[in-house]
């Protein structure tokens, strides 16, 4: 259920948001924290990174809950580009701090973009498909037991495999799949 | 020609995967063998075995078929995904690789899988840090404060409510039925209940009702019927609504718990004072949500103890109220035990309004202070120069008695002064609790 929160509740919370209500905050935190703060540890692979972004994208959305655009998707998927987006500059900034070479740097935060998309990819896709990877993948059953234990014919959990390593596989850069949207600018007219 | 496998019957052979072809086939990682650590399946047989060279055939779960047809490109193409996972059969996997060195398209898509493959592992399932969340929050609101704020004395219940919602997260639907023992005073002795991590947060919830109901939220489904917090769980625990899926109890529990914050926020100071009926008594609204916050720690504590968590104690701002809330019940508690024979009666007559006998109570720790108890009468003034006794507790051990998990005989005080006064007020810290 929390993956699948209806729009009607996106844009009540971001109302709540604006009138600056607490009680929203809150539930903000309760409903997106660990979204928030596995995908910022996948990014920076350290706890007290991934913290400190947690503050920074919860204080972000709190400060300019009219960033979001319901129209543009769900909140969830505009607070995973807020969290991705400010863990890869924290990301960046720390590794320019080591003084990494530009090219090593790239290549972390190619792997780590790809990483934590591909986490919220999982996370996100319908619930079929991640119960198909999940027998195939960490519990090792080959396609047909997969398909008995999920009572779908043979034909669909081969499908179901392949059409969920299909969406995970746009994780990887190329097409981008995410983009950022430009972060506090006010709106633009028309 | 190769070797003794043969699956796809006769008029087909299949190459050997890949090291035929001239060029450049695609590097085809050996599948991981499939289903050998997977739970035994009833209706299959036991997975195929994964041994040296030749692959015996996986065997078939219906019954014995005829040699398949050679495969058709869109079915080896369907079985792309299954194969990236390693998780087609021996022939399959074979007449995929063959396959693969001579169709420019499905080696394209093969590749692509099976580095998507390599982004699957498991949910690091990092517990979050509790204090991330008061952290956070507190960070937002120095960055804007809030027009709309939760009320301070609501912030201990909105907190423990997060923190239990938190560990039910991390312990997963299968610990659910774990035992939970629920212990508590009734007045004489230690009385307990064996219950379930289901039936305890049934039970918060029950009883966050009575407060529910006092602001006018609609009400939840088992939870029609008012009465005391012991009457209206056991409703709860009687009802249909106590056989839904567990984590629906967590849901509509967790519902509940964001309309109370969220109505309170809105009543703004005026509703502090609000008279919530448990029955026997009465709080005031803001005590209430001390008394659930309370509850909802000492509860989520014992979840814990029983799925064996660590689970740490509110922050110490929240705790100091919680232990305030409890000393100024005692005077009031005190008395009920004399009226019901439970404690001897009163030294001291004393006016209301006038000093009388005092016990001096000392928390140490975090969260802890000073509390000066009137013993002869709740309407009595507690007065230092008529202290006739002294206990020190340590908080959380102050707690453990508030909530009746350790006897008053047993409970760790230093005490100092008139020992019947001590007792009484340790047993009626311990009569605070219930179920």
């Amino acid at each position: 259920m929390t993956n699948d929160a209806p729009p009607r509740w996106d844009r009540k919370m971001q109302q709540r948001l604006a009138s600056g209500e607490a009680a929203a905050l809150g539930e903000l935190y309760d409903r997106f924290a660990s979204l928030v703060h596995g995908l910022a540890h996948r990014v920076l692979g350290d706890e007290a990174g991934a913290d400190r972004v947690t503050r920074e994208v919860f204080g972000y959305v709190w400060e300019h809950p009219d960033a979001y655009d319901p129209k543009q998707g769900p909140l969830r998927s505009w607070i995973a580009t807020v969290t991705h987006r400010q863990a890869v500059s924290r990301l960046r900034q720390s590794e320019s701090d080591r003084e990494s070479a530009p090219e090593e740097i790239e290549e972390k935060v190619r792997a780590a973009s790809a990483a934590a998309r591909a986490d919220y990819i999982v996370t996100s896709m319908p619930a079929p498909l991640r119960a198909a990877l999940d027998l195939a993948y960490f519990r090792r059953l080959d396609y047909r037991r997969a398909a008995a234990d999920l009572g779908v014919t043979e034909d669909e959990a081969r499908r179901r495999l392949r059409l969920g390593l299909q969406l995970l596989s746009t994780a990887h850069p190329g097409p981008r799949a995410v983009t950022p949207p430009d972060g506090g600018s006010g709106r633009g007219g028309r | 020609m190769s070797g003794t496998n043969d699956p796809a019957g006769p008029g087909r052979r299949l190459p050997d995967g890949g090291n035929g072809a001239p060029g450049t086939p695609p590097r085809i990682p050996p599948p991981r063998s499939p289903a050998e650590d997977a739970p035994r399946w009833p209706y299959a047989p036991d997975p195929a075995p994964t041994p040296s060279p030749p692959p015996a055939p996986a065997p078939d779960p219906e019954p014995p078929t005829p040699p398949a047809p050679p495969m058709s490109h869109g079915l080896l193409k369907s079985l792309l995904g299954a194969w990236a996972l390693a998780a087609c059969s021996a022939e399959e996997t074979a007449a995929v690789e063959a396959h693969l060195t001579d169709c420019a398209s499905c080696a394209e898509e093969a590749v692509r899988l099976r580095d998507a493959v390599a982004l699957l592992h498991p949910e690091d399932n990092l517990d979050l840090d509790p204090t991330l969340r008061s952290r956070t929050l507190a960070n937002c609101l120095t960055r804007r404060p809030a027009r709309i704020p939760v009320p301070e004395w609501a912030a201990p219940y909105d907190a423990e409510t997060a923190r239990l919602d938190a560990l039910l997260r991390d312990i997963g639907e299968a610990e659910w039925r774990a035992p939970v023992r629920l212990g508590w005073f009734d007045g004489r002795r230690p009385a307990g209940r064996d219950t379930t991590v289901a039936e305890v947060i049934g039970h918060l919830m029950a009883v966050d009702g009575i407060v529910a109901d006092a602001l006018g939220l609609p009400t939840r489904r088992g939870c029609e019927k008012p009465g005391t917090p012991t009457e209206r769980t056991e409703a709860f625990w009687s009802s249909a609504a106590a056989e839904q899926a567990p984590g629906d109890v967590r849901a509509v529990w967790r519902a509940q718990g964001h309309s109370l914050i969220r109505t309170v926020s809105f009543a703004g100071g005026g509703a502090a004072e609000l008279d919530v009926p448990y029955g026997p008594f009465t709080l005031p609204l803001r005590d209430s949500f001390l008394d659930r916050a309370f509850e909802c720690w000492v509860h989520a504590g014992d979840i814990a103890e029983a799925v064996h968590y660590p689970y740490a104690p509110p922050a110490a701002g929240h705790l100091h109220h919680m232990i305030d809330l409890a000393a100024r019940h005692l005077p009031a508690t005190i008395a009920h035990r004399r009226r019901t024979g439970l404690s001897g009666p009163p030294r001291t007559l004393v006016a209301a309004g006038t000093p009388g006998r005092t016990l001096h109570l000392e928390i140490e720790g975090d969260g802890g202070g000073h509390w000066h108890i009137p013993l002869d009468s709740p309407a009595a003034l507690p007065s230092p120069d008529e202290e006739v006794a002294h206990v020190a507790l340590d908080a959380l051990e102050f707690c453990r008695l508030a909530a009746g998990h350790v006897p008053p005989e047993e409970a760790a005080a230093g005490q100092l002064g008139d020992r019947e006064a001590i007792r009484d007020v340790l047993l009626a810290t311990a009569s605070l609790s219930r179920l």
